[in-house]
Formats: C-alpha cells, sequence, structure tokens
C-alpha cells in the first residue's frame, strides 16, 4: 500500500472519473454526490503523504518508478519532497472544495463538468509528483483540455474568447519549454550515450552558460505565462472573469503554482550556472517587482469584483517569483508557503465573488454596497479573506510575505524596499474593495434581501480559514519541510552559499 | 512561570465569545463578559507583578517558535520588565476604566456585542505589543492593534466619512510599517536576530550609520501609529468611531505605542544620534504645528484629537532628547488626563444627543456637573496647572529639553500656553456662558461618571507615581540640575494661556470673530488646518489613481500589452486565411507541399542539430 500511496493519490480523481462516465447523465444528484464523494477521498487519501512525509529526509519520498516508453527512455517516476508535498495538499483539498462549491451554481451538462474537474484534479496532481520530464510535460498539457472546457463550456459571456486566449497562451509557452526539454534530453545522449527525461539523470549534465541560458529562457517562458508574470499576464484577467467560480478558484489556487513550481523543480536545478547569471536574476527580479506594483495599481482601479482579484493574484504571484529569485532559503521558503498562502486567500475571494455571483448574477463592484447588513455571515468572511490576503499577522499572508521580503533584503535592500510598496498598496484595493461592496448604506433595492451563507457555503470556507489561521499562527511545520530541499537548492544554485557564510561569518550584503 | 500569556488571552477569550455569541446574548451578558475579561486581565497583571517583586532584570516567558527559517528563530515570547509594568498598568487599568464607561455610553447603539468584541480583541493585541519579547511579535501587536482602530473607527459602517476615515487610518499606518519592516529585515541581517535582549545590548558593536538608519526607519512606523508629522493625518478623521474608542485607542494607549517603541529601543536610539535629534525635531514640530490647529477647532473631539496629535509630540520630544522615562511618565500621565477629556467629551455628547460643535454647546456646567468638575479636573492636568499630573510629566520634558537645546524648552513652553489655551477655548465655551444648542442636557448614569471621577483623581493625583524614578534601572536619565525658574515658567505659559482663554471666551465672547476677521488669511489657513489634506490628496492619492486607471491599466494594459496579443492573434487568422488558399483538395498539389515540407524540416532540424552541437562543444 504505502510504496504505491502517491499513485493512488495521483489516480484517486481519474478512478472516479471512469466511474462516472458510467452514471445516468439524467441524475444530477447522484453525479454531483459521487463526484464530491471522489473528491474528498482524493483528499483523504492524500493525508498519509503529510503524516508519513519524514522532515528530515532531503531526498524525494514515496517515489514509484516503472518503465514507460522505454525505446525513448520515458519512465514514469513520480516522488515528492517537501516543496511538492505542500502544493499537491493544496491541490487535493482546493480541488475538493471547489468541487463541492459548484453543487448548486453548475446545473447544466453536470456530469461533463464533473469529468472535466476530476481529469483536471489527476492532471495538476501529476504535475507536483513527476520527476520525468516528459511525464511532466504530459501532465502540463492535460491540465490545459479540462480547464479549456471549463471556461469554454460553463464560462460567462466572453468564454469563448477567454479560453481560446487562455489555451493558444499556455500552448505558446509550453512548446517553447518542449524544445528546452528536448534540447536537454539530446545533450543528455550525447554527455552519456542514451537517452533519458529523468530529471535526476539530467541534473548531472554538465551544460555551458550559454546554452544553459538558452534553455532557461526557452523554459522561462513556458512557467513565466503560466504564473504569469508581467507582462505576459494578460490572458488572466480575462479567463477569471469568464470561467466559473470553481474554474477561478482552481485556476488561482492550484494552476498558477505550476509555473512557479516549474521555476523551482527544474529551471534553478537543471540550469543552475544561468539561474545565477547576473543579467537573468536581475531581469526577473524587476519583472517580480514590476509585477507586485504594477498588479496593485490596476487592481486599485477594477470595477470589476472578479478582476480586481485577478490582478491581485498578478501582484502576489510577483512576490513569489521574486522570492525564488533572491536565491536564498528565506526568499525560496516563504515563497513556497507565499504559494499555498495565495491558494488559501485568493482561494477564499474567489469562492466569495462566486457567492455572490449566484445571488446576484453581476460581478460590477458599484452593483452592491452594504453588503455587510444583510449578509452579516458573509461579511465577517470576506473581512477574514480581506485580511488574510493582505498579510496580517497571526494569518497565513504575513508569513510567507515576510519571509520573502526577508530573502529579498537579504538580496538586495532596492528590490526589498519597492516590494514592501506592494503591502501598503495591497491593503489599499482591498480594504477599498471591502469598503465599496460590504460597508455603507445598502443602495440598491436588489440588494435587500440575499440570503445569507448556507450551511454547504459555510463547510467550504470553514478548513480554508483553519487553514489560514494555523499557517499564521504556527507554520513551523512547514518550515521543516522545506528546509532541507530549499537548502539543496541552494546549494546547487550557489555551491558557495552556505560555506561562504560560515566562512565571512554575519554577512552584510550578499547579492546574488 | 507566572503565566504571562493569560492576560493577553483572556480579553482574546471575550472576544472570542462575545463575536461568536454576542448577537444571541442579551446586553448584560456582553457587558459582563467584555468588562469581566478585561477586568480578569487586570488582577492577573497586578498579581504578576506582585508576584515578580523588584523585576530588576526581565522576566522572560517562552512558549512555543512561531517561524524559524535557516539559522533564524522567532518565537512567541512574553515578557516583563518596569518599562512593561508601566504599560500594563496604563492599559489594563485605563481599559477596564473605558469598558466600563461604554456599557452606559454604547448601551442604546446598535452592533453592542460586535462593539465589545473589537474592543476586547484590541486589549488583546495592545497587551501582546507591550509584553514581546521582540520586535516581530511586537510588530504583530502594533498591526493588530491598527486592525482594531480599523475596524472601531468604521463601527458606523453604514456612515460613509466613518468607513473612509477608517481606511485611511489603516493605509497611513501601513505606510508606517513600511519603515518598520524594513527596520526588522536590517536588524535581522546585522543581529541575526529580533529578541530584545540579543539585539539590544549588541548595539555597541554596531557601525553608527547602520543604526541610524535602523531608528529612522522604526521612526517612520512610529509616526504612523503615533500620528506624527508626516502621517499624522489619520487621527483627526478617526474621531469618526464611538467616543470610548477615541478615549481608549486614540488616545490613552495605541497611539502612545510609537513611543513605547522608541523607548524599548533605547539603547538603539542612544547610539543613534542622528536618529535621536530626527526624533526631538519631529516631536517638537508635531507638538506646534498640531497645537496651532486645535486653537480654532469647533468639533469637540477634534480639539482633542489634535492635542492628542501634540502631545505625542511631546512624548516624542523627551524621546529623542534622551529623557526616554519622561516619555513613558507623560505617557501614563496623559492616559489619564486624554482618556478622561474623551470620555468627558462623551458625557457631553451623550447628554447632548450626538452635538458635538462647541458653537451649539455653552452653559452646561450646571447642567451635568460631575462632568462639568472631571472636564476641568483634566483640563488643569493638561495645561500643567502645578501639582496635577501633568505639570510633573510636562516639566520633566521640558527640562530635558532645555538641557538638550535651550530652544527646545523655549518652543516647548510656547506649546505649552497654547495646549492651555485651546482646551480651555473648548471647556469654556462648553461650560460657560449660555447653552445656545436646543437639546434637553441630562447628566450621564452612574457606569459613565463613576470612571471619569477615577480618571479625574489620577489627572490631579497621578503626577505622584514617580515614573522616572521607578524606570531609572531601564531608562537611565541623567540628573538634570531642577532650575526652578525654568518651572516656574513653564507652568505661568499654562496659567497664561488659562487666563487668555477665559478673557476671550467668558468676559469678551465678541472679541475671537473680531480678531478672526482681521487676520482672515492665517484664520483660514489654520482653521483648515493648513490644507495639509487637500495637499496630499493631490500630490499622492490623486495621482495613483489616474494614473493606474488610465496610463497603466488603459494604455499600458489593456492598450499595449493585450493589443500585442490580440495582434499576433489577428495576424495568425490572417496568415491562416491565406494558407486555406492552398487547400485546393488537388492531391498532386498536397504531393509537392509534402515533399517540400519534409525538405525544409530535414534542413531545419540538421542545422539545429548543428548549432546545439556547436553550443555544446563550445
Amino acid at each position: 500500500m504505502d510504496q504505491h500511496l502517491l499513485s493512488i493519490v495521483l489516480f484517486t480523481p481519474l478512478a472516479g472519473l471512469a466511474v462516472l462516465l458510467f452514471l445516468p447523465g439524467e441524475n444530477k444528484t447522484l453525479i454531483k454526490l459521487w463526484a464530491n464523494l471522489v473528491a474528498f477521498a482524493g483528499f483523504l487519501v492524500s493525508l498519509p503523504l503529510a503524516s508519513r512525509f519524514d522532515a528530515s529526509n532531503g531526498g524525494y519520498q514515496f517515489v514509484e518508478k516503472a518503465p514507460w516508453i522505454p525505446t525513448m527512455g520515458v519512465q514514469y517516476i513520480i516522488g515528492i519532497d517537501g516543496i511538492s508535498l505542500l502544493l499537491v495538499m493544496l491541490t487535493t483539498l482546493i480541488g475538493f472544495l471547489s468541487i463541492l462549491s459548484s453543487w448548486t451554481s453548475i446545473d447544466e451538462r453536470v456530469k461533463e463538468y464533473y469529468a472535466m474537474f476530476l481529469l483536471l484534479q489527476t492532471g495538476m496532481i501529476g504535475v507536483f509528483v513527476a520527476l520525468d520530464f516528459f511525464l511532466f510535460y504530459v501532465f502540463w498539457e492535460i491540465v490545459l483540455i479540462p480547464m479549456y472546457f471549463i471556461i469554454g463550456v460553463w464560462g460567462g459571456p466572453r468564454k469563448l474568447y477567454a479560453a481560446i486566449k487562455f489555451v493558444l497562451y499556455t500552448l505558446a509557452g509550453s512548446v517553447l519549454m518542449l524544445l528546452g526539454i528536448l534540447t536537454l534530453y539530446f545533450q543528455h545522449f550525447k554527455q552519456f550515450g542514451y537517452y533519458t527525461f529523468e530529471v535526476a539523470a539530467l541534473m548531472r549534465l554538465d551544460l555551458p552558460l550559454g546554452l544553459q541560458q538558452w534553455v532557461f529562457w526557452a523554459f522561462f517562458l513556458g512557467f513565466a505565462i503560466k504564473v504569469p508574470m508581467f507582462p505576459f499576464h494578460t490572458w488572466l484577467p480575462d479567463a477569471h472573469v469568464e470561467a466559473p467560480t470553481a474554474g477561478s478558484v482552481i485556476l488561482a489556487a492550484v494552476l498558477l503554482k505550476m509555473g512557479t513550481y516549474g521555476f523551482l523543480r527544474f529551471s534553478l536545478p537543471l540550469l543552475p550556472k544561468a539561474s545565477i547569471d547576473q543579467t537573468i536574476v536581475q531581469a526577473l527580479a524587476v519583472l517580480s517587482i514590476i509585477a507586485i506594483i504594477y498588479g496593485a495599481l490596476v487592481s486599485l482601479m477594477q470595477q470589476d469584483w472578479k478582476k480586481l482579484v485577478a490582478y491581485s493574484s498578478v501582484s502576489h504571484l510577483g512576490f513569489c517569483t521574486l522570492g525564488i529569485f533572491a536565491l536564498n532559503p528565506n526568499g525560496i521558503a516563504g515563497s513556497v508557503i507565499q504559494q499555498i498562502n495565495h491558494g488559501i486567500s485568493t482561494g477564499m475571494l474567489f469562492l466569495i465573488i462566486g457567492v455572490i455571483y449566484e445571488r446576484r448574477h453581476t460581478r460590477e463592484i458599484a452593483a452592491y454596497g452594504g453588503l455587510a447588513h444583510v449578509m452579516p455571515k458573509f461579511a465577517t468572511v470576506f473581512a477574514f479573506a480581506m485580511l488574510s490576503s493582505a498579510g496580517l499577522p497571526l494569518l497565513n499572508g504575513f508569513v510567507g510575505e515576510f519571509t520573502i521580503l526577508q530573502g529579498a533584503f537579504e538580496a538586495s535592500r532596492t528590490w526589498a524596499a519597492l516590494a514592501v510598496t506592494g503591502v501598503i498598496l495591497g491593503a489599499a484595493y482591498l480594504l477599498w474593495l471591502y469598503q465599496r461592496t460590504m460597508l455603507g448604506q445598502v443602495t440598491n433595492a436588489r440588494n435587500l434581501h440575499l440570503p445569507d451563507l448556507s450551511p454547504r457555503e459555510l463547510a467550504v470556507f470553514a478548513p480554508l480559514i483553519l487553514w489560514a489561521v494555523w499557517i499564521g499562527v504556527y507554520p513551523k511545520p512547514y518550515f521543516d519541510v522545506l528546509e532541507k530541499p530549499v537548502a539543496q537548492l541552494v546549494e546547487r544554485v550557489r555551491p558557495s552559499y552556505f560555506t561562504g557564510q560560515v566562512q565571512a561569518g554575519l554577512t552584510e550584503h550578499r547579492a546574488p | 512561570m507566572q503565566h504571562l500569556w493569560l492576560i493577553p488571552t483572556l480579553p482574546l477569550i471575550g472576544f472570542a465569545v462575545n463575536g461568536i455569541f454576542g448577537k444571541r446574548f442579551p446586553k448584560s451578558t456582553v457587558s459582563a463578559v467584555a468588562v469581566g475579561s478585561v477586568v480578569l486581565s487586570l488582577l492577573w497583571a497586578v498579581k504578576v507583578l506582585a508576584a515578580l517583586g523588584s523585576l530588576d532584570t526581565p522576566h522572560v516567558e517562552q512558549y512555543f517558535t512561531w517561524f524559524q527559517s535557516g539559522d533564524l528563530r522567532f518565537g512567541f515570547d512574553l515578557q516583563v520588565d518596569r518599562l512593561t509594568a508601566v504599560m500594563l498598568m496604563v492599559v489594563t487599568g485605563i481599559g477596564t476604566l473605558i469598558h466600563i464607561y461604554a456599557v452606559g455610553y454604547m448601551a442604546h447603539e446598535g452592533g453592542y456585542a460586535r462593539f465589545f468584541a473589537y474592543m476586547n480583541l484590541f486589549m488583546f493585541f495592545m497587551l501582546i505589543l507591550v509584553m514581546a519579547a521582540n520586535y516581530l511579535l511586537m510588530f504583530v501587536g502594533w498591526e493588530g492593534v491598527g486592525l482594531c482602530s480599523y475596524l472601531l473607527i468604521g463601527f458606523y459602517f453604514l456612515k460613509q466619512s466613518a468607513t473612509n476615515a477608517g481606511n485611511k487610518a489603516f493605509i497611513v499606518n501601513r505606510i508606517g510599517d513600511f519603515g518598520f519592516m524594513l527596520a526588522l529585515f536590517l536588524i535581522v541581517i546585522h543581529f541575526r536576530s529580533l529578541e530584545f535582549s540579543v539585539v539590544l545590548p549588541a548595539v555597541s558593536g554596531k557601525p553608527e550609520e547602520t543604526l541610524n538608519l535602523i531608528a529612522l526607519l522604526l521612526l517612520v512606523g512610529a509616526t504612523g501609529k503615533s500620528a506624527q508629522i508626516p502621517l499624522f493625518v489619520w487621527l483627526p478623521d478617526a474621531m469618526e468611531g464611538p467616543t470610548p474608542v477615541s478615549a481608549l485607542i486614540h488616545a490613552a494607549t495605541m497611539v502612545t505605542a510609537g513611543v513605547y517603541m522608541v523607548a524599548r529601543s533605547a539603547p538603539l536610539y542612544q547610539a543613534a544620534p542622528l536618529a535621536m535629534e530626527v526624533v526631538a525635531l519631529v516631536g517638537l514640530a508635531t507638538a506646534v504645528f498640531a497645537a496651532t490647529i486645535g486653537l480654532l477647532q469647533n468639533d469637540i473631539k477634534r480639539v482633542f484629537a489634535y492635542s492628542t496629535v501634540s502631545q505625542l509630540g511631546y512624548m516624542f520630544l523627551a524621546a529623542g532628547v534622551g529623557a526616554f522615562s519622561a516619555g513613558i511618565y507623560h505617557v501614563m500621565t496623559h492616559a489619564f488626563f486624554k482618556a478622561l477629556l474623551f470620555l468627558g467629551a462623551g458625557s457631553v455628547i451623550h447628554a447632548l444627543e450626538g452635538e458635538q460643535d462647541i458653537r451649539h454647546m455653552g452653559g452646561l456646567r450646571k447642567k451635568i456637573p460631575v462632568t462639568y468638575a472631571t472636564l476641568m479636573c483634566a483640563g488643569f492636568a493638561i495645561a500643567g496647572f502645578p501639582f496635577t499630573s501633568g505639570y510633573f510629566s510636562k516639566d520633566e520634558i521640558l527640562l530635558a529639553a532645555h538641557h538638550h537645546h535651550p530652544w527646545m524648552y523655549w518652543v516647548g513652553v510656547v506649546t505649552a500656553g497654547m495646549t492651555a489655551f485651546y482646551v480651555f477655548r473648548c471647556l469654556f465655551l462648553t461650560f460657560f456662558g449660555d447653552y445656545r444648542g436646543h437639546h434637553h442636557p441630562h447628566e450621564s448614569p452612574w457606569v459613565m461618571t463613576g470612571p471619569l471621577a477615577v480618571l479625574a483623581l489620577l489627572s490631579l493625583g497621578g503626577g505622584f507615581i514617580k515614573i522616572p524614578q521607578y524606570l531609572q534601572p531601564v531608562l537611565p536619565r541623567e540628573e538634570t540640575a531642577h532650575d526652578l525658574s525654568l518651572v516656574v515658567i513653564a507652568s505661568s505659559a499654562g496659567l497664561i494661556g488659562i487666563a487668555l482663554a477665559y478673557y476671550l471666551y467668558v468676559l469678551k465672547p465678541a472679541l475671537p470673530d473680531q480678531l478672526a476677521q482681521s487676520f482672515r488669511g492665517l484664520y483660514r489657513l489654520v482653521y483648515n488646518k493648513y490644507f495639509v489634506d487637500e495637499l496630499y490628496d493631490a500630490v499622492f492619492v490623486r495621482p495613483t489613481v489616474t494614473g493606474s486607471r488610465t496610463v497603466l491599466w488603459r494604455q499600458v494594459d489593456v492598450g499595449v500589452i493585450d493589443g500585442i496579443v490580440n495582434g499576433v492573434g489577428a495576424v495568425a487568422r490572417i496568415a491562416g486565411g491565406v494558407l486555406k488558399l492552398i487547400q485546393s483538395g488537388n492531391i498532386r498539389s498536397y504531393a509537392t507541399w509534402v515533399v517540400f515540407g519534409s525538405l525544409f524540416l530535414i534542413v531545419a532540424m540538421g542545422l539545429l542539430v548543428v548549432n546545439t552541437a556547436a553550443g555544446g562543444a563550445r
């Protein structure tokens, strides 16, 4: 059992999907029940990953390895370290909650909808557990398909435009990434005489800086579009606005993290020389900082509730990429924690929009106002999500932001000083949104009798709130599982980082 | 183990209980929970302090590691030393009185449980702030009190002005936090710790330039929280909150957090002379500036708000000239008389069913005698009338300022005169002359007048609690020669201010308007608070808003970036349209294309392999 645990986690949604296909399409309740059951089971089976994970072991755990396409050197290798563990847990929980949140909002093509979600679930978990580059690429592309349909079929008025933009945009990135992967693949053959996509094997490659840089930029396009980093972000507002609630939640909470994860799992360890190349580091840090400030400023001005949260994602993900390219333990650990945090808080913010959209069918901020009076529970949950997103201490966001900024500060004071302005602006756009939607008098008569959160809706929010408090008050377990993999990553990119620190004692200013 | 954690946790429990169940409780239960939790917290604090005795060394209790990254460990650790002891007594003591008062004041307001839940939450964060054993935990309290301030300023959330004021407070404080956070990062880099017990003793070995930078960044944080120039603009607006909130948060406790933080970091500031000088100058400038605005305000709460800004300036002046203990002394006495001024103002407002404009008051002396008597005590204390509490702490500050730079003393004295003038202007307009309003004033119930009486006693006699002597082991002060003439001059300034106010507003009530007429320009400038809000709006807020909307969003994002993306799409579509022509259906032409295509691919891949091979060889 234990040696196939990870495969079970990976394929539970797919197995559920197989059964789902044989259920009668007209019995919507049965389909919903089954999908929820499968998603919940998917979450439950992932729990042992966390409880049996050994934080003191720096290597991959729950590893499974089997040949898949021997002629091409493709293998089925999966395994997780602390970084992927957290992202897998995020995926199984958020996946379940977004399926739960769809209960009343989706009424058309119910069977297809849940089928897509279950397929998506396996695809996302696959991305985070694959240790064979080919396998990774397969999962990476699989994710696109259900998301395309979720936006394109169950989306809003401009769903086709948004769906096609989403697919073409990300496809363009992944094609270049594929070229990068193939380059490594052929280089491996040249240096070692056999073909393989195994990441551990590819790490043994000795590549000149020039080639590493080339491959880095190829990977960069794939990952940066996914994150999305400035200026590749314009697919995101459209996709978010048009996607159904659960689609937005998954998109923000999990899908974007595939990009940041790609940097951590592939770009940094496989291309260490390029990753500390000054031009590249500076460029990525600058793009991250632009994303932080620019995303926040544009967010400030949105009149569409969902678009506002979408742009805030650009800002928050800017913190995550900035942390990665601080290239020190604080920056990277903070980045991973912030990826989880963003999943929790932005997930909540999109769920909140879903709740209100289902009642009023508009996302126009001006259509609201004074909702706190009508829906007090809803207002409390929203306040909670807002504070978590704004990085209030004792809630999750602060822990990630603080650690990232500490790391960024170690790398460059200027970066950190600029990035901290994002914290100010973050408070501004959220508070203003809250004021315009929740506070004041009820200005629109149609808002007067909106029902407050139902028990099912509360059940969707409760785990996220608890999780936010847990990370905010006691994040130590998270830092513990991240310590080893993050240290290895830093060691890999900057071999002298830890020894240098010991020799130099308390170094003053370590520019990467 | 003294279980220090109970002190902040008790109000937190109160918050949780009233927050979750408060709506279903009768008001009496809500009040019992809210007041009870704060009283218990006070009692536990007293018990702890009694048990710890003289507190010559700090008592630290470590609970758990909050977060740990690399070699850095930040703990959930609380500590009590003499400085914390003073703050603990002020916070829990004044907190208790204000909670009791609020039971009466809020009795007829909606959102009763919500109000007390927020108040208790505030107590929790404020106690964390003063008991934290490291800067990070202090920052937790710092942000937490800011949150409660936001929630309580916007308590009447149906009012746009209240929610605007709440947002303003939060965002201006966030600007201050910008400095605080950067200071924390600098401290971590240079000291590899944020513990007070590690950082503060280690300052001597560090370069002065670094210490100056850290101290100045911390000061940026302090100017936000304690409403100093240039970040003071949020505090007057914060008066939108219910009056007990103004008394507790925006007068007695939270706004003094900046002073506390500077005093806590005293060793660091002492090693950073430049920063010290800046602290003194910022404090002094704020004291004068806010006092002049206070001269002409007509809203009773706003007068006291500007007075708070001004008095906080005094405390910064004290810290800046090295008299940290005098600053804390003034924190305490100010907590007494300013809480009283606000609660008294609240009692007046309560009596007049919401009226706050002193031009519509007058003659209330006879109608609400208890409020009148207690407010006069507060007035004498803030004016530095001899042997009241304000007299002692203000003298301590002014003498230290004189020792530092005599001119600072003189500016301080003038400010003291202005303070006495505007406070008594306000009191005379409220209580003397004839009633100019149209309500039926009635005295407040005992739950409100009781706390007023206690605070009146403290305002008069609280100065005899000799804080500087008590703090000597933690915040040593230089013994300055007790120059009697300086003391006399300072007190006379206060007396002159009172006398002038009496002359202008009781004896010759027509004169102020004539004066206003003859100095029109100056009058308008000060009356409109020097147009600082308008200036900030024009320089910072509006450019950000329009820049973000028109330039960044409409032009850059939608225009340029998305324009390019859609452009690429359009090109692809056109190209597709052209290529469609090739789809002729003719098999022979397909075959030709297949041949050409394959040739092209072979050449291209050949080139690619050669290139990468060449690249690999290099």
